[in-house]
């Protein structure tokens, strides 16, 4: 059978979701944060909430998610997403709301957004992308940034004498009464973007249902910020990353 | 015997050459292109070895930049 009479049409079983424009992504080769995107794109579009869904970008490199998915879109001010998500979700109560945030943005400078949204039970999915480092300003220390790990900001690793330890913030994040799901998943295998499809599927459903606070929190990596190929950036992070931030729900009411 | 075939088409222009399709294919399928570039001069990814495809979707699940449609038939 020739490969031609295998690529018709009827015979499409995957491609690239409808709500995805043509703009190419700006993210480096191999990044985490594309195939994220392109879960939140497939889901909208199957579960009939395009029309409903406003995204916030946060600062980081996804500061741009807004060029690349026809959805509603809000650009909020560095870690200030789950600040405008209240407002937006409260004003507008029967869209679905969700941000979208790196480690840099929701556990360092938006700390007090995140976890007093969180604690308000506020009705958004909060989409935490974790590749341990800031990587739109060039690699430097985050709070989530492993020990021993180099950085821009930590060039012989980071220390605890120095740095503090390396902050598990979803782990705080369940133990609030206002989230009613918070998981931790990665998208490193095909099985993986299976499973975390899943979750963010979870997420979105919770907050159409008015459940409280979703948090899915994806295990990524920073290949250009760990100075790594794609493939081995997928690799070290199964081997270092998972010991501190397991895969898996943390806490599902 | 019921055999599956697959089949994928890469969006040359789109792909960044990061090779997660390459690692993530079973089959051994996909490489990236030794010499040829696209208009960014990323090496892309295509079928080295198009009669193995299984038509399993990992490739394209895993591609960041959705590059990879995915074609599939059952050959009686
Ligand atoms: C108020 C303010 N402070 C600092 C910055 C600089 N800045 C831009 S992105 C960023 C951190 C990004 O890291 P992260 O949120 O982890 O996103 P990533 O790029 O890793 O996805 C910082 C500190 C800024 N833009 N605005
Ligand atoms: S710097 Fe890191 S997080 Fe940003 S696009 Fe590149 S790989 Fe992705
Ligand atoms: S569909 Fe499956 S077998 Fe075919 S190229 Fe992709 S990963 Fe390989
Ligand atoms: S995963 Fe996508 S972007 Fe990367 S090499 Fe394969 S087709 Fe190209
Ligand atoms: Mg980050």
């Amino acid at each position: 059978m020739d490969v031609n009479d295998i690529i018709k049409p009827e015979n499409k079983v995957y491609g690239k979701p409808v709500l995805m424009n043509d703009n190419n992504m700006h993210y480096c080769p191999g990044c985490s944060h594309g195939v994220v995107h392109k879960l939140v794109a497939e889901l909208l579009d199957e579960m009939g909430v395009a029309e409903k869904a406003v995204g916030i970008a946060p600062v980081g490199c996804a500061v741009f998610a807004y060029n690349y998915l026809d959805i509603d879109w809000v650009e909020a001010a560095h870690g200030r997403a789950p600040a405008l998500a209240t407002a937006i979700s409260r004003l507008y109560p029967e869209n679905l709301v969700f941000t979208y945030q790196g480690d840099g943005d929701l556990a360092a400078i938006g700390t007090c957004e995140t976890i007093h949204a969180a604690n308000r039970g506020e009705n958004i999915t909060i989409i935490f992308i974790n590749n341990a480092i800031y990587g739109m300003t060039g690699g430097q220390m985050a709070p989530t940034t492993l020990i021993g790990m180099k950085t821009a900001t930590t060039p012989y690793g980071r220390r605890v004498d120095l740095n503090g330890y390396p902050l598990a913030i979803t782990d705080l994040l369940a133990r609030l009464d206002g989230t009613c799901y918070v998981t931790r998943q990665s998208v490193h295998t095909p099985a993986a973007v299976r499973k975390a499809k899943a979750a963010i599927k979870k997420a979105f459903q919770n907050s159409l249902d008015k459940k409280g606070t979703s948090i899915v929190e994806i295990v990524s990596t920073c290949n250009s910020g760990w100075k790594m190929s794609p493939a081995a950036a997928n690799d070290w992070m199964a081997e270092h990353m998972f010991e501190k931030y397991p895969l898996g729900d943390l806490k599902n009411v | 015997m019921a055999k599956i075939r697959g089949a994928v088409v890469v969006n040359e222009e789109r792909c960044k050459g990061c090779s997660l399709c390459v690692v993530a294919c079973p089959t051994h399928t996909l490489a990236l292109q030794p010499k040829e570039v696209n208009d960014r001069g990323y090496h892309y990814a295509y079928m080295a070895d198009a009669p193995s495809c299984i038509g399993c979707a990992s490739c394209a699940l895993v591609c960041p930049d959705a590059c990879i449609e995915v074609y599939k038939v059952r050959v009686d």
